[in-house]
């Protein structure tokens, strides 16, 4: 501040400036992904597309070569301001298996998961719930309640994904803000148990 | 600068990929700044001189007017992350950005910062 070469614009730029922090919607193809980030965003839902360039070795033995296609991904997010100096961004991981090898750069430096559960399809999201188990990465489930399908509560839901004990589960409608802000709270405080350094 | 390669782009052959990259110069990555999805960017200045820089850059130091994280900036440009980055980096490297990091999970977050993220969820 006492520095003489200090650009004013530069100052109040960062200022201005807040940091981001990453919770992933995860869990199989049309479980309500985009429609929870959409429920608790304050922005409409944006989509972006990353290009991920995936290798794989070549079938050609005679080559030998590693073959490298480019692929699309579109991921949709949304956000929620914390305050002036921090804001939340939610992804939702794209639903389809063969979009798997870009899990490890979203997952990467992220608070947290939610593991969206379709009742109608519980096995879809055991590869979500694997993934995060196996990287350490915080998670909750959270059942999204269809209209018409069979209603389980936590404890059958927790058992029939063999979850371990400390993993929250929690009932939610994926459409309601209220319901949304629920599957949040009770992540950030499970992260808030599992990981965070008193400071 | 580079010459974009790679690239026949005889007419009609050309995708919607190849597009973004002769905004770049067919360059894939920044060479000085490593940016992440949700690094946040903000416009240093609001009076830039218009001639020296693209139509593209303006539009997006007129995005950057608020923080935006790199894939919002991405989705409002309607362009790849991986080409934004590129893009942003030049403006960064130009003084014209400002860049913050997010925060990374390899240093856990403190409860302070937790208990902020709840406050803010449930003020939702």
């Amino acid at each position: 501040m006492a520095s003489n070469d200090s650009d004013p614009d530069l100052d109040r730029a960062e200022e201005r400036i807040p940091a981001a922090l990453k919770i992933l919607v995860a869990g199989g193809f049309g479980a309500g992904k985009t429609t929870l980030v959409g429920a608790v965003s304050e922005i409409p839902p944006l989509t972006t597309e990353e290009l991920m360039t995936e290798a794989s070795l070549g079938v050609d033995d005679t080559s030998g070569v590693e073959q490298k296609t480019t692929t699309t991904v579109a991921l949709d997010f949304g956000r929620i301001t914390i305050n002036a100096d921090l804001v939340l961004y939610l992804f939702g991981t794209p639903g389809q298996q063969r979009f798997w090898f870009m899990w490890d750069e979203l997952a990467l430096g992220s608070l947290g998961a939610v593991v969206l559960a379709d009742t109608r399809r519980l096995d879809t999201s055991f590869p979500a719930v694997d993934f995060f188990e196996r990287r350490e990465i915080p998670f909750v489930v959270a059942v999204n309640r269809f209209d018409g399908a069979h209603h389980y509560d936590a404890a059958e839901v927790r058992e029939a994904m063999s979850l371990p004990p400390g993993i929250p589960v929690v009932m939610c409608d994926a459409r309601s803000r209220a319901s949304g802000k629920e599957v949040l709270s009770a992540l950030v405080r499970h992260i808030t148990e599992s990981t965070a350094v008193p400071v | 600068m580079g010459t974009p390669e790679g690239h026949q782009g005889g007419p009609g052959d050309a995708g919607p990929l190849v597009r973004p990259y002769v905004m770049t110069w067919g360059r894939e990555r920044s060479d000085t700044v490593q940016l992440d999805m949700i690094s946040v960017v903000i416009a240093v200045r609001e009076d830039v001189d218009e001639i020296a820089l693209e139509p593209e850059q303006l539009q997006i130091l007129r995005i950057c007017r608020r923080a935006q994280s790199v894939a919002e900036v991405a989705a409002h440009m309607d362009v790849p992350v991986a080409v934004i980055k590129v893009l942003l980096g030049d403006l960064i490297a130009r003084g014209h950005l400002l860049a913050r990091a997010p925060f990374k999970s390899k240093s856990p977050v403190s409860r302070d910062i937790l208990q902020a993220v709840l406050d803010g969820i449930q003020r939702l």
